[in-house]
C-alpha cells in the first residue's frame, strides 16, 4: 500500500515537472524580436516613467504625460506603431523601476535613470544611450551662509531619495571631504521636499536637473539655491531588457534619430519638405534614401515619423526643459558642433 | 503489494486520494512558479545567489544601534535594519501596552469625564488609517518643533528640536559589574518571592514582598557605586553652529524624529485595540467573583490583583498577541518617513543597489515570519502560564 502511493506521487511529480518545463520553454528567445511582435499586437508601447518630475516625465491635470523622457517613448511609438500617442505610461518609484522592466511589465524605461556599470552588467538591463547629461548637486537655503560645498561642516544633515546613485555619491563625497553627516533617505521625492522644506535637513541632494525641478515645489522657491559644484557624473538614459537586441536597436536609434535630426537642422515642420534634399544624410533621415528601417523590421519612414510627430532633440529640450524655466542653459546637453557633448553615431 | 486493498471501495484509499491530490496540486503550483522564475531569470541574464551579502554596501544609514558605515557589507546593513525594526517594535509594544491598559481600565471608570475621554480616544485613533497617523505625527506634529538654535530645553541637559531629541549620553566605568549586580538583584528577588509564597501558604504570614524587592533592586546596584568602582558620567549635547543660520547639537545621543513619530503612531494606534481587549477581559470576569472575594475580606487592590486580573488575563492575552504581531508588521510603514527599518534599508536601498529582488524579498519575508513566530511562541508560553491550572 505505502509503496504504491509512493509510486503514484513519483509519477505525479514527474508529469508535473514535464508540464512545468514545457510551459517555461516557450519563453526562450528566438531570432525575431518578441518585444516588437508583442508591441505591435498590443497596439501600444509599454513605457515606464517617473512619478512626476517636471521636464522629464510629468503628468498634467488631465493625465497627459510630457517631458524629454516621455518623448523617447513617443519616438519609439511613432517608429513602431506609426502614432506617437500610442504609449501606455506606468509611473514607477526608483525602487520598482528595474523589476518592472525585467519582469516585462514595461518594455522601455525612460525615467531619468543613471547609466552605471553594475546596472548595465549585473541586473539584466541594457542602456541604449544618454538623453540627458546630469550631475549631482546640493540645494541649501539662501540665508544659510553656505555658498559652496567647502562650507559644509561636521554634523550637517542631508536629505535624499532611497534607491538611487545619489545615496552612494553622497557618501563618496562626504568621505572624501572627511565630513561626518546625517543621511536621511526617503522613498518618495515629495517627502524629501517636505522634510527639507520643514528644516529637518540642512541640504537636499540629487541630480541638478531634479533640484531645479523640485525647487518649484517648495513653499517659497526663492529662499533656496543650488550650489555651483557638481559632485558626480549622471548620464541619464533610456533602458531596455537584456536579450532582445532588435528592440534594443529600435529604442537606441529612435533616440539617436532625434539628436541627429537636430544636428542636420531637420525639425518637425520642415522634415517632409526635405525629402529631395541634396544632402544624403538628410535624405536617409527622412527616409527618401537607403533601406535603414528594414534592419529592425520597420518600414523606411520610421525616422520621418519620429521627427514629424515628436520633433528633434532640440525642440524637445526647448519645450520641456528650457521654456519651463528648469534649465534654460543647455550646458553639456548641447550638440557637439555647438560646444556640448551630444554626439551620436551616424545613421547610415 | 496487496491489490485488493488498493481499491476505491477501501475507506483508507478513499480518504487518502483527496489529500494526496491537494498536496500534489500545491506542489505543482510552487514548482511551476519556481521553474518559471528560473527560466525567465536565465533568459534575461539575471543570476541568483546570496554572495552579494558579503559585498560592500557603500551607502550610509542615519541611525544604527551597532557600528555601521558604508564600508560594511550588505549583510551588516540587513542587521542594522533588523535591529531598528526590533527597536521600534519593542518601544511600540511597551507604550501600546501601558496606554492600552490605562485607557481600557479608564473606559470602565465611574468618573464620566475619564470614561468619555477614553472612549473618544479609542474611537478616533482606531478608525484613522495608520499611514495617515504616521504622516500626521511626522509632518504635522514634529514640524511644529523649533529649529536647533531655539530648541526646547529641559534644564539645559536635553533639547527637543525638529532634527531630533538630543539627550545626554551615559558614560560608564565598570558597566559589567553594574550589570551583574542588577542580574543578582533579580535572582535575589526570585528567591525572596518564592520564600514569601511558602511563608504564606504554610503559615499564612503576609510578607511585604514588593517593598523588599524594590529595596533589593535599588540597594544592590547602589552598593557597586560605593564599593566596586562603578561610576556614571554624562556627556551633554552642546549647540554647534555650522554656518550663519545652520545649527546642530554635538555630543550626547540624538533620538531621530523619524523614530519618535513612528513609535508614537504605532503605540497610539495599537493601544486602542489593546484597550478594548483589556475592557473585554475585565468585563468578562463575573460580578460574583468580586463579591465573593470581598466577602472573604480582601481589599480592593487585592481583589483586582488576586481575583479579577488572573481571570481577565486569560481573556486578554490571546487577542493582545495578535496586536503585538500587527504592530511589528505595521512598523514596515517606516519607509514612508525615512526611519531606517529593514524594509527601507534592506528591501529598499539594498534591493535597488544590487537588483536582487527575489533574494532580498525572500530574506525580508522570512525575517518578518521569524519575528512574528518568536512573539507568538513567547505569548503562547505566557498564556499557558496564566491559564487555569487544574489541580
Amino acid at each position: 500500500m505505502i509503496k504504491s502511493i509512493k509510486t503514484w506521487i513519483l509519477v505525479g511529480f514527474a508529469s508535473l515537472l514535464l508540464v512545468a518545463c514545457g510551459q517555461g520553454g516557450g519563453g526562450a528567445g528566438s531570432k525575431k524580436s518578441k518585444t516588437l511582435d508583442n508591441t505591435k499586437k498590443a497596439g501600444f508601447v509599454k513605457c515606464g516613467v517617473s512619478q512626476g518630475l517636471p521636464g522629464f516625465s510629468n503628468a498634467d491635470a488631465s493625465g497627459n504625460w510630457s517631458g524629454i523622457d516621455v518623448d523617447v517613448c513617443r519616438a519609439v511609438a511613432a517608429a513602431v506603431l506609426g502614432d506617437a500617442d500610442k504609449v501606455k505610461y506606468t509611473p514607477l518609484s526608483a525602487k520598482e523601476r528595474f523589476t518592472a522592466l525585467t519582469s516585462g511589465e514595461i518594455d522601455v524605461l525612460a525615467r531619468n535613470t543613471t547609466w552605471t556599470l553594475s546596472r548595465d552588467a549585473d541586473i539584466g538591463l541594457t542602456f541604449v544611450g544618454v538623453n540627458f547629461y546630469d550631475g549631482q548637486g546640493f540645494m541649501v537655503r539662501k540665508n544659510s551662509g553656505i555658498n559652496s560645498v567647502n562650507d559644509f561642516k561636521n554634523g550637517i544633515s542631508a536629505c535624499t531619495n532611497t534607491g538611487t546613485t545619489t545615496e552612494l555619491n553622497m557618501r563618496d563625497f562626504f568621505n572624501s571631504k572627511n565630513i561626518s553627516y546625517e543621511p536621511i533617505a526617503f522613498e518618495k521625492a515629495d517627502e524629501v521636499v517636505q522634510a527639507y522644506d520643514a528644516g529637518r535637513c540642512d541640504t537636499y541632494t540629487t541630480d541638478k536637473s531634479g533640484l531645479a525641478a523640485q525647487r518649484t515645489k517648495m513653499s517659497n522657491p526663492d529662499e533656496h539655491k543650488v550650489l555651483p559644484e557638481t559632485i558626480s557624473k549622471e548620464p541619464l538614459g533610456p533602458v531596455v531588457r537584456q536579450g532582445d537586441s532588435v528592440w534594443e536597436d529600435i529604442v537606441r536609434w529612435s533616440l539617436n534619430t532625434m539628436i541627429e535630426a537636430e544636428e542636420y537642422g531637420v525639425n518637425s515642420s520642415n522634415a517632409s519638405s526635405l525629402k529631395d534634399s541634396e544632402n544624403p544624410a538628410i535624405k536617409r533621415l527622412v527616409g527618401s534614401e537607403g533601406e535603414l528601417g528594414a534592419a529592425f523590421g520597420l518600414d523606411n519612414e520610421w525616422s520621418l515619423r519620429i521627427i514629424e510627430q515628436v520633433g528633434n532633440y532640440g525642440e524637445s529640450y526647448k519645450k520641456h526643459i528650457a521654456d519651463t524655466g528648469i534649465l534654460p542653459n543647455r550646458g553639456p546637453n548641447q550638440l557637439w558642433t555647438k560646444g556640448g557633448i551630444l554626439y551620436v553615431p551616424p545613421a547610415r | 503489494m496487496n491489490l485488493k486493498k488498493l481499491n476505491i471501495e477501501n475507506k483508507k484509499v478513499r480518504d487518502f486520494i483527496p489529500q494526496a491530490l491537494t498536496v500534489l496540486a500545491l506542489l505543482s503550483v510552487i514548482i511551476y512558479f519556481a521553474t518559471n522564475a528560473q527560466i525567465n531569470m536565465g533568459n534575461r541574464g539575471i543570476s541568483f545567489g546570496f554572495g552579494f551579502l558579503n559585498q560592500e554596501a557603500s551607502f550610509d544609514i542615519t541611525f544604527s544601534m551597532i557600528e555601521y558605515d558604508g564600508s560594511y557589507s550588505y549583510g551588516r546593513a540587513f542587521l542594522v535594519g533588523l535591529l531598528n525594526t526590533i527597536l521600534v517594535s519593542v518601544i511600540g509594544i511597551f507604550f501600546a501596552t501601558i496606554i492600552g491598559v490605562i485607557v481600557g481600565v479608564s473606559r470602565l471608570s465611574d468618573n464620566y469625564l475619564i470614561a468619555k475621554v477614553a472612549e473618544w480616544y479609542v474611537e478616533i485613533f482606531r478608525n484613522i488609517p495608520l499611514i495617515l497617523q504616521i504622516f500626521f505625527w511626522y509632518f504635522a506634529a514634529l514640524r511644529a518643533l523649533p529649529l536647533p538654535e531655539n530648541g526646547i530645553s529641559f534644564n539645559d541637559i536635553s533639547f527637543l528640536t525638529i532634527k531630533g531629541w538630543y539627550v545626554p549620553k551615559f558614560i560608564w566605568t565598570n558597566f559589567n559589574i553594574f550589570l551583574l549586580s542588577v542580574i543578582a538583584a533579580f535572582i535575589a528577588i526570585y528567591f525572596i518571592s518564592s520564600y514569601a509564597t511558602k511563608q504564606r501558604e504554610q503559615f499564612g504570614r503576609q510578607l511585604p514582598t514588593t517593598t523588599i524587592s524594590l529595596a533589593t533592586l535599588i540597594i544592590l546596584p547602589l552598593l557597586t557605586f560605593l564599593f566596586l568602582g562603578v561610576s556614571l558620567n554624562f556627556e551633554y549635547p552642546v549647540l554647534k553652529q555650522l554656518s550663519s543660520t545652520v545649527y546642530t547639537y554635538e555630543g550626547g545621543v540624538s533620538i531621530i524624529p523619524e523614530l519618535i513619530a513612528l513609535a508614537l503612531a504605532l503605540s497610539m494606534y495599537t493601544a486602542t485595540f489593546i484597550a478594548e481587549n483589556v475592557r473585554a477581559g475585565i468585563l468578562g470576569v463575573s460580578k460574583g467573583q468580586k463579591e465573593a472575594a470581598a466577602s472573604i475580606g480582601l481589599n480592593k487592590n487585592q481583589i483586582l490583583k488576586l481575583v479579577v486580573m488572573p481571570q481577565a488575563l486569560r481573556i486578554i492575552i490571546p487577542p493582545t498577541t495578535n496586536q503585538y504581531l500587527n504592530l511589528t508588521k505595521n512598523s514596515s510603514l517606516a519607509a514612508a518617513i525615512a526611519y531606517p527599518d529593514i524594509v527601507l534599508v534592506f528591501a529598499g536601498t539594498a534591493l535597488m543597489q544590487t537588483g536582487r529582488a527575489i533574494e532580498i524579498i525572500s530574506i525580508t519575508m522570512l525575517t518578518y515570519l521569524t519575528l512574528s513566530i518568536s512573539i507568538s511562541i513567547f505569548m503562547n508560553w505566557y498564556n499557558k502560564k496564566m491559564a487555569i491550572k487544574e489541580k
